[in-house]
């Protein structure tokens, strides 16, 4: 896989150029050029944003077809936690579980009971002193790979745990592998995602060297077909594929993970916008007395994710229902302390500074000084009409020898306007005199 | 040391409105960014120009920031005239604090303000009178030694 393989692309013919997702994306990653937007592979995080604002469905997530299954002998199903919020009351957990199998896959392992090990994981961890605070949850990618761009500071308050989907996905195979003596590379482990990121981790993980995901499936893809196999089984009845308790389930939305804690000093922020606004708060040491940040890229959480079917706050209430339907789980029972440190992540994380203008600092001030000057004669509209998110990111461009002052339709019309001026200046010579 | 400053800066800080304190150190942190400057001295950078601003706000009824970028160095200097700190080495203390009572209830005003700012720049100069306001200048080298 190539070092920037991203699962959020543009479809360039139903792009018509507007300026909606340039407006929206929280790394300036998008610009519009001759009338198509294009996307800095190397600036964006996979979160959506632009997914869930073109007007055109221009943007897309790419995720893996459902064909793929058939690579494999046995096929297991990883449903992530907001699954559960896609159905209303009628569907309970057990039907949803089932109508997976009928979907074709062998064996389903809930990702809702991966994140309650990644939980305990977590609370072990917190109780450490060696651990940078607050503690951010490395759950989300997309907001991982937010602190990986733009916060190279907060690398190392990041919960360098495994997420939910991987732990899910390890355990899975291995217990195949083991019950069913099928050796690892004929089981196909895949995740139903709420969203690209997902499809990015495990594509191009930046926490593993490979991933244990086989693929991944869009939420929106299977929802159909699930509903239509859902039907056919009765509501009431037992499932043993049901391995969750309540905390496990309620991951899938805004502050799921913090009530798994059960601690006073965590904090639940969503929205990939909101959630540069927190982490601006802990580089400047403004925010005290929180040990944990939960921060997810999606407004409600994964509840709200681009490749989910539902509103986000249909989905939360049809969630609150699951989570009161499942059991409460004594964690004082699990016990994850001795093996807690396999589900550490392997690699660090670098540092990806997207936003330099030059790799030599001197060079650098240099065009942040010319940038400076470009950026005071800009109109400050940020119109967004030159294809550039705002008149300092125009300027940017600029310098960075990507636009043209021109671009920018007041700039044009200044000079437009200073050419007639100047045609006028020769009007003498191209008027034919006049004769009495 | 070069005296020519490649990049320079104005702010506004206004008085008493704490939703815009810290719009000028998060500004000049982005400066810092698209510079190149080391993560780490983008942080002391910004936490000691934060806690000028904020004592401004606080304190000093609003004033200005002016940020100098040179070759090697950043030099911050935020004023204001306000009522000035009658005993400067007192201020300097940790723990130390004037500000009243509602203030330290939004979690402002602990009294670590300019002991954090000396603590986290290269060379730090206050200057205050009575009456006649606080200037402070803060450097910080942009290039750390062995780089």
């Amino acid at each position: 896989m190539t070092e920037y393989f991203h699962s959020v692309t543009l479809e360039e013919e139903k792009c018509r150029g507007c300026t909606n997702c340039i407006k929206h994306c929280p790394t300036e990653a998008i610009r519009v050029r001759n009338g198509k937007a294009t996307i800095i592979k190397e600036r964006c995080i996979d979160c959506g944003e632009c997914i869930r604002v073109c007007p055109y469905h221009a943007k897309k997530a790419v995720t893996d077809p459902i064909s793929v299954m058939d690579e494999y002998e046995f096929k297991i199903a990883l449903p992530a936690p907001s699954l559960y919020g896609q159905f209303g009351q009628e569907f309970s957990r057990e039907r949803i579980l089932r109508g997976l199998l009928e979907l074709g896959f062998d064996w389903v392992f809930e990702v809702a009971r991966a994140a309650e090990i990644v939980s305990d994981a977590t609370r072990h961890i917190l109780k450490s002193d060696n651990v940078k605070k607050p503690v951010i949850s490395s759950a989300c990618p997309a907001v991982v790979r937010l602190i990986q761009v733009k916060f190279p500071n907060l690398i190392n308050n990041i919960l360098k745990i495994e997420s939910p989907m991987e732990v899910a996905a390890r355990i899975a195979k291995q217990t195949v592998a083991k019950e069913k003596n099928i050796p690892a590379e004929k089981i196909g482990v895949f995740f139903i995602s709420p969203c690209a990121a997902k499809v990015t981790s495990v594509k191009a993980p930046y926490e593993k060297k490979e991933s244990s995901v086989n693929g991944v499936f869009a939420m929106k893809d299977i929802h159909i077909k699930l509903l239509e196999k859902m039907k056919n089984i009765p509501r009431n009845g037992e499932c043993e594929l049901v391995s969750a308790g309540a905390c496990g389930v309620g991951w899938a939305g805004s502050g799921g993970e913090c009530r798994a804690l059960e601690s006073y000093k965590s904090m639940a922020v969503h929205g990939i916008h909101n959630v540069t606004d927190i982490f601006e708060e802990i580089v400047e040491e403004k925010l005290k007395n929180v040990d944990f940040v939960e921060a997810l890229s999606c407004t409600e959480g994964c509840l709200g994710g681009p490749l989910t079917v539902v509103n986000p706050f249909v989905a939360k209430t049809n969630l609150k229902w699951q989570v009161s339907m499942a059991k409460t789980m004594d964690f004082s029972e699990e016990n994850t302390a001795d093996y807690y440190q396999e589900l550490l992540w392997t690699k660090d994380m670098e540092y990806k500074p997207i936003m330099k203008l030059d790799d030599n600092m001197m060079k650098a001030m240099i065009k942040m000084q010319k940038l400076e000057e470009i950026n005071d004669g800009l109109p400050g509209l940020d119109c967004g009409a030159c294809g550039s998110p705002s008149c300092r990111a125009l300027a940017e461009d600029i310098v960075r020898g990507l636009a043209y002052e021109t671009d920018c339709i007041f700039k044009l019309r200044e000079k437009v306007s200073n050419l007639a001026d100047q045609m006028k200046a020769f009007e003498h010579i191209y008027k034919p005199k006049q004769t009495d | 040391m070069s005296s020519l400053s490649l990049i320079k800066k104005e702010y506004d800080i206004p008085a008493n409105d704490f939703s815009r304190a810290g719009e000028a150190s998060s500004n000049v942190r982005k400066l810092l960014t698209q510079l190149g400057v080391n993560p780490a001295i983008i942080k002391r950078t910004s936490i000691a120009m934060y806690e000028a601003e904020l004592n401004v706000v606080i304190h000093g009824n609003g004033g200005k920031a002016r940020v100098e970028i040179f070759e090697d160095r950043i030099e911050i200097f935020v004023y204001d005239e306000g009522p000035g700190i009658e005993d400067i080495e007192l201020a300097m203390k940790e723990g130390y604090s004037t500000a009243p009572d509602f203030i330290r209830e939004m979690g402002f005003g602990a009294g670590m303000g300019l002991s954090n700012i000396k603590k986290n720049s290269d060379r730090f100069v206050i200057e205050s009178e009575p009456g006649k306001g606080t200037r402070v200048y803060i450097t910080i080298y942009l290039i750390e030694e062995g780089q």
